[in-house]
């Protein structure tokens, strides 16, 4: 634990990526292999089960600090990080544990059997004993989500140094779904072994937005074209009569789609797919908000299948005859995919190809574009003919190019701190447009990004001052500052107040030449509904 | 019911009694001030009374002013009101004034801390009824470290840079701040180098206290020079051009805020050493059980937490609005180019 400690002040006292792996290195270098284990587990997300609800620990860290609740709970608003509100609340210790990593995170996974007043005993006793940083990384393994400026692939480059295996085999190792409590350092890293791999996805590979002018891509023979769907990014593995989904965030996702169970009797084994998970309501492919009431779901029940199924809308093959085919050119992939759509009924399993655009020039490339809303697509992706699938985000062989965003100007009527780098500083808006009956701000929309960070300072200092209301952690504020907010798509909803829900909503520009008054009207935004 | 002693309205904190005025934020005929820093002296009153310390501080800043500088506890009567003031332990010439009359006492704290830091005379606990305090820190989650020992992690980050080939970078209030930090850097590690803003504020603050030796940094400032230095700036300069002679480098700040893991990343610094002029939770208390009092009134920091954590524990206690910094996070660096005594544009130029 110490060391693992040590690593996190470490990272935590640079802002330089060279100075980070260093450190992750010489950690991975000199680390147990068990704690290595738990290392990697933690900063590619892989926890324990919360072993005490969050509600407990705040009560209990509480009653050790000798203040009262509301005062915690005021705290932790400013502070904006439970782990760290505990670690700095409780009266100050220099000692230090010897307990190694593993051996806390084998405690933890126990302690979710224990009763509630043994579970406070441990709790009560670790949070005395270790030291303030021990501390905040004990509490951090226990309350879940380790975010500290590190990515999983800055993690993967250092043990890549450390270990001298290839970067993107490493990152083969370490996806889909393994346990850090039952698999040793030797079978996750180092070495190869078959059976594992039956539920392995492939790293995805993720395209940056397109900046420069598409001609400047070169001649246009050299590329594909086909639309990019608004859902959730996929990949199918069909492998020994065994369907796995995952996700992009490298979650496993197999029983949230029952529906595409139906691919094992119909699709080869040794099949690996990339795609969109779409929602397909009445034949036709859905808004994200009806893909929202499928993703939140463990179970799903009979009557959600029946109003809001999902389709794949599969563009890539991985795998094909139980062969990774991914350096073969994307032409070639491709061939293989059509091939294999062609031969299957697309009516009896929720399976279709996302068809590639044909063109002669850029501009009929654009024109299609243009078309996106209609297709109900976010626009376009580019991909090179020639190219291989790689690992990651990384430049030059596809782009995203997508439509301009729909924006509109609203007021700033609410805001709540922010986490993380932004704790203590009001950074979450909310936004309001003018329903001109009644003439009131009527919410439509949060947003928590888009300004730069002098911009969310100066906000930040200007709501602090103006705050007419305070619902605990949300402060209503004087509507003053009109922001222009872009968003993906929009539709109708239920659920929202406004009537209206809008897609991927954030900050477009500060509109200090605007008063509140030539700010938009709900109607406005309800007339963007096509 | 009287009035009370001291009310506030849009100009400062009054004494209707004495007509007079401390620290004011708006143009007054009288003003007693607590201490040098812009937010509590501003320019523009007819008559400044302030420690005599604090005498030349507030010359440099403010320019030709009309001021009177008394003694810690020399009473002075004005229209039957005693007034005195009482070391603060904030900075040099800080602080605390007491406001008596007919036998009812008000001590308004201006900005304070408990620690005796070995630059400003340590805080001296006063009676009073009433006391008027900020609350900068004013959360459980803000606790101090021993000065000996923060200043023991500055000198070894120096000395890993030194050795690692960088120039240190610590950035702190150019009044204040960085003479505390310059007094217990060790000048064994090698030079201390000075932005202009802090230089000139040392220079004025030298005859009053033994600092190192400090180099100034100009035009003809030469880069390598610089290589393992440390170099004393405000927070103003961080990501200003310049910084850019100073590569290789690393930062670090200097301040109550550090504390928060996420004010330190929100800042793209490196490093963050807790180090503050303010009380921690612990120090408020302590202050305010010292003194006796049964009003409390919270001037700035976390007033409405605070004050509702003292109603709890007895006290009458409430949150006045005044113009002193308050509960913003981002102050310190924002304030720093108000204290500033040279324009920052001008200094970022060179």
């Amino acid at each position: 634990m110490k060391l693992f400690a040590e690593l996190i002040r470490t990272l935590d006292s640079t802002n330089k990526t060279t100075l980070k792996v260093e450190a992750l290195t010489r950690y991975f270098e000199n680390a147990p292999d068990k704690d290595k284990v738990w290392a990697i587990a933690i900063l590619s997300h892989r926890r324990p089960p919360r072993p005490v609800n969050t509600t407990l620990l705040r009560e209990w860290a509480t009653e050790l600090a000798n203040i009262p609740l509301w005062l915690f709970e005021e705290s932790y608003h400013i502070v904006g990080d439970l782990a760290e509100t505990i670690a700095l609340i409780i009266p100050a210790s220099d000692s230090s544990s010897d307990k190694s990593l593993n051996q806390f995170l084998l405690e933890i996974i126990e302690l979710k059997k224990l009763s509630e007043l043994e579970k406070k005993e441990y709790l009560h006793k670790n949070w005395l004993e270790l030291n303030y940083y021990e501390r905040f990384v004990f509490s951090k393994l226990i309350t879940g989500s380790f975010r500290i400026g590190v990515s999983q692939k800055l993690m993967t480059r250092a043990l890549a140094k450390a270990t001298e295996i290839d970067e993107d085999i490493l990152a083969y190792k370490l996806m889909g779904n393994w346990e850090p409590s039952k698999i040793t350092y030797t079978q996750l890293i180092l070495e190869e072994n078959e059976e594992d791999y039956l539920s392995k996805p492939y790293p995805f590979y993720l395209a940056y937005a397109l900046e420069s002018e598409v001609e400047e891509l070169g001649d246009v023979k050299d590329w594909s074209a086909e639309h990019k769907w608004d859902g959730i990014r996929s990949q199918v593995i069909i492998r020994n009569n065994e369907l796995f989904v995952w996700s992009r965030g490298e979650e496993l996702v197999t029983d949230k789609y029952p529906e595409f169970q139906a691919f094992i009797n119909t699709i080869p084994n040794g099949t690996v797919m990339d795609g969109e998970i779409l929602p397909y309501p009445k034949g036709e492919i859905g808004t994200f908000n009806d893909l929202q009431t499928r993703i939140g779901r463990k179970t799903v029940s009979k009557a959600l299948l029946e109003k809001t199924p999902v389709i794949l809308k599969v563009y890539d093959l991985l795998e094909w005859n139980g062969e990774d085919i991914r350096t073969e050119p994307f032409k070639r992939r491709r061939e293989i995919l059509e091939d294999l759509v062609s031969q299957i009924s697309t009516e009896a399993i929720p399976l279709q190809l996302s068809k590639s655009i044909s063109f002669n020039t850029w501009e009929e490339v654009a024109l299609e574009r243009e078309r996106s809303r209609e297709e109900k697509s976010e626009g376009l992706m580019l991909k090179k003919l020639d190219s291989p699938y790689l690992v990651g985000r990384k430049k030059g062989d596809w782009w995203k190019w997508k439509v301009a965003p729909l924006t509109i100007d609203a007021v700033l009527t609410y805001a709540m701190r922010g986490h993380g780098r932004r704790s203590n500083l009001f950074t979450d808006y909310t936004f309001g447009l003018w329903d001109e009956e009644k003439n009131e701000l009527v919410t439509f929309a949060k947003a928590y990004s888009g300004l730069t960070d002098a911009e969310f300072r100066k906000v930040d200092a200007w709501i602090k001052r103006n705050t007419l209301e305070r619902f605990g952690p949300v402060r209503s504020v004087t509507p003053h500052h009109v922001f222009e907010i872009a968003f993906e798509g929009i539709a109708e909803s239920k659920r929202h107040k406004s009537g209206v829900a809008t897609r991927f909503p954030r900050i477009l520009r500060w509109r200090q030449d605007k008063k509140i008054n030539e700010a938009n009207t709900l109607e406005d935004l309800k007339a963007l509904i096509q | 019911m009287s009035n009370p002693l001291l009310v506030f309205n849009d100009k400062g904190i009054y004494c209707e009694q004495a007509r007079v005025y401390l620290d004011p934020w708006q143009p007054v005929d009288h003003a007693i001030i607590s201490h040098g820093h812009a937010d509590h002296s501003r320019w523009g009153h007819k008559k400044y009374i302030t420690h005599h310390s604090n005498v030349p501080i507030i010359k440099h800043r403010l320019g030709e002013i009309v001021v009177t500088g008394k003694e810690w506890n020399e009473t002075f009567t004005i229209n039957g009101v005693k007034f005195s003031l009482h070391p603060a332990g904030h900075i040099i010439g800080s602080s605390q004034i007491r406001v008596e009359y007919k036998g009812e006492v008000w001590v308004f704290t201006g900005d304070y801390k408990m620690e005796d830091d070995g630059v400003a005379v340590p805080y001296e606990s006063v009676k009073c009824h009433s006391f008027i305090t900020e609350c900068t820190f004013g959360l459980p989650a803000f606790k101090w470290t021993p000065q000996d020992q923060v200043m023991t992690d500055v000198n070894n980050w120096w000395q890993q840079n030194r050795e690692d080939g960088r120039t240190s970078i610590l950035f702190g209030y150019s009044l204040g701040k960085a003479q505390r930090l310059l007094k217990y850097l060790d000048p064994s590690i090698g030079k201390i180098y000075t932005h202009g803003a802090i230089e000139n504020m040392t220079e004025v603050l030298r005859p009053q206290l033994s600092m190192p030796e400090t180099i100034r940094i100009t035009r003809d400032t030469k880069k390598e020079e610089l290589k393992g230095s440390m170099v004393l700036a405000p927070p103003s300069a961080h990501g200003t051009p310049w910084i850019r002679k100073m590569v290789p480098y690393v930062t670090a700040s200097a301040s109550g805020w550090m504390t928060f893991r996420g004010a330190r990343r929100r800042r793209a610094i490196d490093k963050g050493f807790v180090l503050s002029d303010h009380c921690d939770w612990q120090g408020l208390l302590q202050a305010i059980e010292g003194t006796g009092c049964e009003k409390v009134i919270c001037t700035h920091g976390y007033t409405d937490i605070f004050s509702r954590f003292l109603r709890e524990k007895g006290y009458d206690a409430r949150t006045e609005e005044t113009q002193y910094e308050g509960e913003i996070g981002e102050l310190e660096a924002k304030s720093e180019i108000e204290k500033d005594p040279e324009p920052v544009d001008k200094i970022t130029s060179l």
